[in-house]
């Protein structure tokens, strides 16, 4: 699905990114560690085509991203609350992003519901706008947002953090569920090892902008992870 | 500890991006208060001989204390609209090992020594040392001068008592223009003469300086009520809080008549009405809507109909103006959402001309009756309109590509110039001038009629083109992208 040949990205001199080659095929989920600055949210940013490559290309399902639009449609992602319009009430956002992708209000409704359970009664109908909500729950919103219209790549930065513990659980099934039942490949970072290993299929490792690890997810992936990063 | 203070506000200022990245407006700030400074420095200077020249027979003095009511008005109105108590940077202090009390007194000390409370200076010393010259004593004239001092730091603490009790409204400045209003309305026609209280008040009082403890008392007396006042709220469930507002929603049906371009309209029009810098811009509509009515009475701009087309274009594009200048700066908050959602620029940008495009149409249908001040005042109004709408839009629509200066949103937009670079400077003027210009030949070798069938030509060749010239503003948006997304995230 998604193709990385030989991407990087420097600022001056220091070379935040740099990666040869990264195929990750469709249907998988992915998971992107590594400490403050290894590089996981410029490689999101470049994927989504918000920043430009100093060389190489990245091409999502063989449309390659900083050429053509044509990836949009079928890519949601939310990285940071950036992606939210804060005077908006989480329905008036969900709706809008719903329109951008052809669904009308109705289609909307009836894709929210089963998300009943994880907005907790804080996000529908409070006559609040999105600006106004907690940390936790404008994350909630941006997340579910970015799964309106089944897109087939869903790109999201530390969706874990901020979160409460059971709104954590909940979303570990939901992002597991989407890989299993839809063929989406999601695409997640984070700085929660446990997390990250209970979900993706897959842990890449970061390291000041090289990929140091590639690893496949077993029982033993949570301790070899720990070892590598407990220095 | 005051120190350490100081070294705090120096770095805030200096550090701050803002300062940085926009040179050219901290000039443009200077060239405004060295403006001041001067315009103060001449009226200190130039009352004396003025007033002794029209009024040889009074007291220039007694003269000045005597308007002293009217100062101190438009004083208090003038810091109520520009001046703040900056209280929300105190946030961070609060959890170290500072007495409540200290910083209080640090955030109400600094206030006394704004540019507010210095500029009469540079009236009241040029002026109370001419009267020095002319033979005043030197204890009336100290104590006058004291006096003013005085009254200008009452001024300055009253005025944050006002604005922390109206605040809790919206519209706040409503009761302060009422308030105000009625003190003007009461004197002007005499009712309660606050000329002469306010004037018997000052002379008594430079006649016995003793009677300086009235005022020092009342100054003490602000002092302590805002400082009881802010303890109260020093919380950050109180004043520091930001507030929330209970959210309207409409479905705005009606915009459904608009196609493909719908629901960026309902974002637009959610966004003009929903932020506290927007929304001014459509109260700043209002004050465009009267702007006419500074030339079309005046008799001195009877016969200069180019100003017509002037007032014409102001009057039927404010909004345009206010608004199209800060595409897309408006949508910096969340510019990453909408570059990486499925949206077509094209489609975005068709959604601000429609806006623009209905808020000059709306205007001029407003702006009907100034018919009143002759035919030809409608008649340039409506080729004003179809030149804003053909020309101005798609001017507007193509500087924007080139803005690269983040809005915050939930800022208030008087005298913030946050979002403005070089680049709203230099559109400002063609955008009013050169409709003049495209007036003027055609007005002065043919005639009337040539002059505004060239603007209506002008504007009508613009909607033609819309298509083809939309293609092109588009390119040069998609070219600046990386630039744009870059700037928009930095915080200034």
């Amino acid at each position: 699905m998604i193709k990385v040949a030989n991407i990087s990205k420097k600022y001056g001199q220091t070379t935040v990114l740099h990666l040869e080659n990264l195929e990750i095929p469709k249907g998988q989920s992915f998971g992107l560690v590594g400490n403050n600055g290894a590089g996981k949210t410029t490689f999101f940013n470049l994927l989504l085509d918000l920043i430009q490559p100093t060389t190489g290309a990245i091409t999502n399902n063989e449309i390659q991203v900083d050429k053509s639009e044509d990836w949009k449609p079928f890519t949601a992602a939310f990285i940071d609350e950036s992606f939210l319009i804060g005077y908006l009430t989480p329905e008036e956002y969900f709706y809008f992003i719903g329109e951008l992708r052809g669904m009308n209000k109705a289609d909307v409704d009836t894709f929210l519901e089963p998300f009943e359970e994880l907005f907790n009664g804080e996000i529908i109908g409070k006559r609040k706008y999105l600006r106004d909500l907690s940390k936790g729950n404008q994350k909630k919103a941006g997340i579910v947002a970015a799964l309106i219209g089944n897109p087939e790549v869903i790109i999201l930065d530390e969706p874990f953090a901020n979160l409460d513990p059971t709104t954590q659980i909940r979303l570990k099934k939901l992002l597991k569920s989407l890989t299993e039942e839809n063929k989406t490949t999601v695409l997640i970072s984070s700085h929660d090892l446990g997390h990250v290993t209970e979900v993706c299929e897959r842990i890449v490792v970061l390291e000041k902008g090289e990929l140091i690890k590639d690893i496949e997810t077993s029982e033993a992936t949570l301790k070899e992870l720990e070892g590598h990063f407990s220095v | 500890m005051i120190t350490r203070f100081f070294s705090l506000q120096w770095k805030q200022f200096f550090r701050s991006s803002y300062w940085q990245k926009s040179m050219a407006l901290n000039i443009v700030m200077v060239f405004f208060a060295l403006y001041f400074i001067l315009m103060f420095l001449g009226l200190g200077f130039g009352l004396y001989p003025l007033l002794k020249d029209k009024f040889p027979t009074q007291d220039p003095l007694l003269i000045v204390n005597g308007y002293l009511f009217y100062w101190l008005l438009g004083d208090l109105l003038m810091r109520f609209f520009f001046q703040k108590l900056p209280v929300m940077n105190i946030k961070p202090l609060l959890t170290l090992p500072i007495k409540r009390s200290s910083i209080l007194h640090y955030v109400l000390g600094k206030s006394a020594i704004s540019f507010f409370n210095f500029l009469p200076l540079f009236t009241v010393i040029p002026f109370g040392v001419i009267l020095l010259i002319n033979g005043y004593g030197a204890a009336v004239v100290l104590t006058w001068m004291f006096l003013i001092i005085t009254l200008t730091l009452i001024t300055n603490f009253l005025n944050f008592i006002i604005e922390s009790k109206s605040a809790e409204t919206e519209l706040s400045f409503l009761p302060i223009l009422a308030f105000s209003g009625i003190l003007f309305g009461l004197n002007y026609f005499n009712i309660i003469s606050f000329n002469d209280l306010v004037g018997s008040a000052v002379n008594s009082i430079t006649a016995n300086s003793l009677l300086l403890i009235i005022p020092i008392g009342m100054l003490i007396l602000l002092y302590y009520a805002n400082f009881t006042l802010l303890k109260q709220k020093l919380y950050i469930d109180r004043s520091l809080k930001a507030k929330t507002e209970i959210a309207t929603t409409t479905d705005m049906a009606w915009t459904r008549r608009f196609g493909s371009v719908a629901h960026f309209l309902q974002l637009d029009l959610k966004l003009l009405w929903r932020n506290k810098r927007p929304r001014s811009s459509v109260f700043i509509v209002a004050i465009g809507l009267l702007y006419g009515l500074i030339f079309y009475p005046n008799p001195v701009y009877q016969n200069m109909v180019s100003f017509y087309v002037f007032v014409g274009i102001f009057v039927t594009g404010i909004f345009m103006i206010n608004f199209g200048q800060f595409i897309p700066a408006w949508d910096s908050g969340y510019y990453k959402l909408l570059m990486s959602q499925n949206i077509k620029y094209k489609e975005y940008l068709n959604s601000k001309y429609t806006l623009m495009m209905m808020s000059a149409i709306l205007m001029f249908v407003i702006s009907i009756p100034y018919v009143y001040f002759g035919w030809k005042v409608l008649v340039v109004h409506f080729a004003a309109m179809i030149y804003n709408i053909g020309v101005n839009t798609h001017v507007l629509l193509y500087g924007g590509s080139f803005n690269r200066k983040k809005i915050d949103l939930t800022q208030r937009a008087a005298f913030n110039y946050q979002g403005t670079g070089a680049v709203q400077w230099i559109i400002g003027f063609p955008l009013m001038f050169i409709p003049m210009i495209f007036f003027y030949i055609p007005y002065k070798f043919i005639n009337f009629e040539a002059g505004i069938a060239t603007l209506i030509i002008l504007g009508i060749v613009g909607i033609v083109f819309h298509e083809k010239i939309m293609k092109g503003i588009t390119k040069s948006y998609i070219n600046t992208k990386y630039k744009m997304i870059n700037a928009f995230d930095q915080d200034s």
